[in-house]
């Protein structure tokens, strides 16, 4: 007797098996004459300049730090939906509590202007700016 | 009841359980077939086009037509990239994809695997066609492809939690987790799917307003989680090509692509379950319905809400990158908590 997670386990095989099956027909039935312009990167034509591992933008990884915080939320708040009812109204003010801790993270994250994607501090000339170009 | 009409017609053997697992692949092939097609002639029409007109009659072949294309295509892994994580990233995105296909109710007669823990697994199983974006973006070393893979990231995790909190919303409603119970709680009519605020006396009117929100904003969730227009930048063809999987050909390519539409099928499914009744028929458990009529009327409402999705792609435009984090950060996350927290006060109550 396979057990339902036993069926999971069968999904997974069976979704990595149909994968190998498609790419090894293609492998069959395709061409393959590779040369080093072919198989060099794609960069619309032009000769690429440089790798594309390069240090990136500092903006995911604050999104990806609040988003660790709210899913490990979501991990508690899963086994609470379930039973808080039995439970009573002690669990629910607690749950609310907690949330509401984290809600005042996201507001502290909010006010400090993280959440912003774009922090554009524009250079807005006046008028005489324009009327009267400056000279110097 | 029995969950499970394979094992009852076949025993319970290894033909039971192949037949089990095989199905809903040879199905979901065939689906993807008609979703390309679908998304061909929906868009022709909605320009006042004809679409693919010339292979078979009125284009009806032309899925097919692309699957010879892809499956002749020459395969090239760039000589800069990582091999083994490039050539592993198709692997993950459709194995993910599909093993989330595992708990979904298609039928009362229907359920792969009836597991009570099927929105958690859910949640968790999506996550992995996640990790097949990042590691087929980062493993191809193109700037287009890492610039897509970071985007993709950012803005899946951003749509992560108001998702979450829409799907928990029902958890709360039907108290389980496990998506047959889910379907079978909304038992007798329309008005009591928990888009209507589930089954319960005529005072659920004050309930109507926060599962209708939660709804909502599980759809636009879940067009983001999918990479479909209006949240499509990581894919935006005009200044990326063609995002996480610009390098990548023929078979590959087309597992990607495949990974994509059982992931629309997915999120479809699970609007369908949570939102509209899964396999509940509309008038009630005496009129239509069956196992028949359940696999019909589930069917149906993915249908419906697939085409939605494909209806929003052709009519509106694009988000920009700072608008789309905002709509996620700032609008839908607060929101879905309120919304909860009114339902979870309002099951307290009742």
């Amino acid at each position: 007797m396979l057990t339902d997670f036993g069926f999971i386990l069968l999904y997974f095989i069976i979704g990595f098996v149909f994968v190998g099956i498609g790419i090894l027909t293609a492998a069959v039935l395709r061409p393959s004459h590779p040369n080093p312009i072919k198989n060099s990167t794609y960069e619309c034509g032009e000769e690429p300049m440089g790798g594309a591992w390069i240090k990136f933008n500092i903006r995911f990884y604050v999104l990806a730090l609040i988003f660790l915080l709210f899913d490990v939320e979501v991990v508690f708040l899963l086994p609470w939906a379930v039973v808080y009812k039995q439970l009573g109204w002690f669990a629910f003010i607690e749950m609310i509590v907690f949330v509401v801790i984290l809600l005042a993270g996201l507001a502290y994250v909010w006010a400090k202007g993280d959440l912003s994607w774009e922090r554009p501090r524009p250079y807005i000339p006046s008028l005489r700016d324009l009327v009267v170009p400056k000279k110097d | 009841m029995e969950t499970n009409i394979f094992i009852q017609l076949l025993g319970n053997n290894w033909i039971a359980y192949t037949a089990i697992a095989v199905l809903p692949l040879g199905f979901l092939l065939l689906y993807a077939l008609v979703a390309i097609l679908a998304e061909l002639k929906v868009s022709a029409w909605m320009q006042d086009r004809l679409g693919p007109m010339r292979t078979g009659p009125w284009g009806i072949l032309q899925p097919l037509a692309e699957v010879v294309k892809l499956l002749q295509k020459e395969d090239i892994t760039p000589d800069l990239a990582n091999k083994v994580l490039y050539n592993l990233a198709p692997y993950m995105m459709f194995t993910g994809a599909y093993a989330a296909v595992a708990v979904i109710p298609f039928s009362q007669q229907f359920v792969p695997s009836n597991i009570n823990l099927g929105l958690f697994y859910i949640f968790a199983v999506s996550a992995i066609a996640t990790i097949g974006v990042v590691m087929g973006g980062w493993a191809s070393n193109n700037k287009y492809s890492l610039l897509g893979a970071m985007r993709s990231v950012a803005q899946i995790i951003s749509y992560e939690i108001p998702a979450a909190m829409a799907i928990l919303a029902t958890a709360v409603l039907a108290s389980s987790l496990n998506l047959n119970e889910i379907n079978t709680v909304q038992d007798g009519g329309i008005f009591n799917w928990f888009i209507f605020g589930g089954p319960g006396p005529w005072f659920k009117v004050f309930v109507l307003p926060f599962t209708f929100g939660l709804c909502l904003i599980y759809m636009i969730a879940s067009l983001a989680e999918t990479n479909r227009t209006p949240f499509d930048i990581p894919e935006g063809e005009s200044e990326l090509v063609a995002g996480y999987h610009t390098e990548y050909g023929g078979m590959k390519f087309a597992m990607f692509f495949l990974g994509e539409y059982v992931n629309m099928f997915i999120v479809s499914a699970i609007m369908a379950t949570i939102f509209f009744g899964g396999w509940q028929s509309p008038f009630g458990s005496s009129i239509m319905s069956g196992p028949v009529w359940g696999l019909f009327w589930f069917l149906a409402k993915v249908g419906t809400v697939v085409f939605f999705q494909i209806w929003l792609r052709w009519t509106l435009p694009r988000l920009r990158v700072d608008q789309l984090m905002d709509l996620g950060w700032k609008y839908l996350l607060p929101m879905s908590f309120i919304c909860f927290f009114a339902i979870a006060l309002w099951k307290m109550l009742i």
